[in-house]
């Protein structure tokens, strides 16, 4: 899976924006009719960070990840990435559960999809194998998605997001659906991609654990309020079993069994 | 040996057949000998009626399907894509799709006469609906995920239809495309019985008042084999177009 790092041409032709955005809400509010579900949000995220976000479900972690993707509008309040408060939907790529591959596109192809907002498309099929050699999985470009494991077809929807070169890449639950061993897999890769290209990462996991090996904030999300705000300041890689961690994890659990 | 298993019936039958005609069990006013049927058929062939009347029954057949099923998956399309067009039309169609459209028939003979319009116009109507349904069917059940993942990934509206919905939609259309060649067979047979002047139909009706059961039977099996044929080539666009459906990819 190290494929870009073994690879440094390949990888410094693909940093060209390694950054991330700063994200900022302000005073977020969401209604679906007349059930509030975000009361008043604010929070800075600095460019480059790892956050992520725990809560029980139906708290609004999905809707308040829509919103910073652009994918729906607060009732009330502003999001603003890099400070600017529209303009930057492309900017932002979101991953979802589920890895909603087009069926009927080879895997080459779905990658591409994560292109589709770009005008010129000459180069979009380099693009796009190498994005998968990031990933591991180059050779399966010409696959039909219906052929690969569900942790395969995630590591494609994974490249999707990340060969427009995202400045923030947003995951809803990505690895919900995977078995404990891939989740790991796949862990380590998301943490080594956010690593090699420097964007923010906004994961939402109903998986504390998840949250504390990965973040380097953890954010508790109950009754559609920033309920808590922790700081994951351990080295990486971190490992399982991590006491320091443990711990960590403890207090976002106690909380959120309102103990 | 596996292969063979499913010709043995058909052989059975062919050759009880056979053996009934040639005992006399048979009588060749209802039911001519295989062999007289072949022997029918190569007759029929070489005077150049049959493939006249073959390729004008084809002709009408393609025609109707392809003005009934072009309507029927254009405003199948329109409906589901487009909520003000279902509801203006929908409901419309759906109390017409009730009326068995073989039951115009007189209708349209006197609209039409006897003419090709009339023959093309059922055909057109019944073909129609089954590719207006499954369309609307198809474009209705299309994954809202991916269609929120291709807003989400800035695709546009075009490449949206494109890539998404209507490949999304096609297993579905492919279902009424088959349904809707097996009703254009069955109008046309119906259509070119009742009323024609040349035609598959007519070469059967025309045998029949000469008693030239054999050739009815030609008939017959020649609109069969035209179905079948039909069908095969829908099955192998059908496994062509969704190879990527692994319903389809062991075939
Ligand atoms: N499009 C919508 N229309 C109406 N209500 C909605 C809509 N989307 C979300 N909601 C409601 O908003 C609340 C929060 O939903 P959301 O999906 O954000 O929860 P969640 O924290 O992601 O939950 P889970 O962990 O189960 O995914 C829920 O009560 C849900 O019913
Ligand atoms: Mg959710």
């Amino acid at each position: 899976m190290n494929v870009s790092l073994a690879d440094p041409v390949r990888e410094s032709e693909l940093r060209v924006s390694t950054d991330g955005s700063s994200v900022s809400l302000r005073g977020i509010t969401k209604s679906f009719g007349v059930q509030e579900v975000l009361h008043g949000i604010d929070l800075d995220i600095p460019a480059g960070q790892f956050v992520a976000i725990v809560g029980r479900s139906g708290c609004g972690k999905s809707t308040l990840l829509r919103l910073v993707a652009g994918l729906d509008k607060p009732t009330s309040g502003t999001v603003e990435i890099d400070g600017r408060a529209t303009g930057w939907r492309d900017t932002v790529r979101l991953m979802f559960q589920e890895p909603r591959l087009l069926p009927w596109q080879r895997v080459a192809a779905n990658v591409e999809v994560g292109l589709s907002h770009r005008k010129s498309g000459d180069d979009r099929r380099r693009l796009a194998i190498e994005t998968l050699a990031q990933v591991g999985l180059d050779d399966r470009a010409k696959e039909w998605p219906s052929v690969l494991s569900g942790g395969q077809k995630q590591r494609v929807a994974l490249a999707r997001a990340l060969v427009s070169h995202p400045r923030i890449l947003a995951f809803d639950e990505p690895l919900g659906a995977l078995d404990a061993l891939t989740r790991i897999e796949m862990q380590s890769l998301i943490e080594q991609v956010w690593q090699d290209k420097g964007f923010t990462a906004i994961v939402v996991t109903h998986d504390v654990t998840e949250a504390v090996t990965l973040a380097d904030r953890v954010l508790l999300l109950d009754a559609g309020r920033v309920a808590m705000d922790v700081t994951v300041d351990l080295p990486r890689p971190r490992r399982h079993g991590d006491p320091e961690a443990a711990a960590i994890e403890g207090r976002i659990l106690d909380r959120l069994l309102g103990r | 040996m596996k292969r063979a298993l499913p010709w043995v019936v058909p052989v059975v039958i062919l050759l009880a057949w056979q053996a009934a005609s040639q005992f006399g069990v048979l009588r060749d006013q209802i039911m001519p000998a295989p062999t007289a049927v072949a022997e029918a058929f190569w007759r029929v062939l070489r005077s150049g009626e049959l493939l006249r009347d073959i390729e004008i029954s084809t002709w009408r057949a393609f025609a109707g399907f392809a003005v009934g099923g072009g309507i029927g998956f254009a405003l199948g399309m329109l409906n589901g894509l487009s909520g003000l067009s279902e509801k203006l039309t929908d409901s419309t169609l759906q109390m017409v799709r009730n009326i068995p459209h073989l039951a115009l028939i007189p209708l349209v003979i006197l609209w039409f006469g006897i003419g090709e319009e009339a023959k093309l116009f059922l055909v057109a109507l019944g073909v129609f609906f089954p590719i207006y349904v499954n369309t609307l069917h198809g474009v209705r059940s299309v994954d809202r995920q991916l269609l929120e993942m291709a807003r989400a990934y800035g695709m546009s509206e075009r490449a949206i239809f494109w890539r998404v919905v209507f490949p999304g939609a096609l297993p579905s259309i492919f279902v009424g495309l088959r349904y809707g060649l097996g009703i254009m067979w069955l109008t046309l047979i119906v259509a070119e019985t009742i009323s024609a002047s040349s035609g598959i139909g007519f070469m059967a009706m025309n045998a029949r008042e000469f008693m030239m059961v054999d050739v009815v039977v030609v008939s017959i099996l020649i609109y069969a084999l035209l179905g079948k044929l039909a069908d095969s080539i829908a099955r192998l666009l059908e496994r062509t177009c969704l190879a990527w459906n692994p319903v389809y990819a062991d075939v």
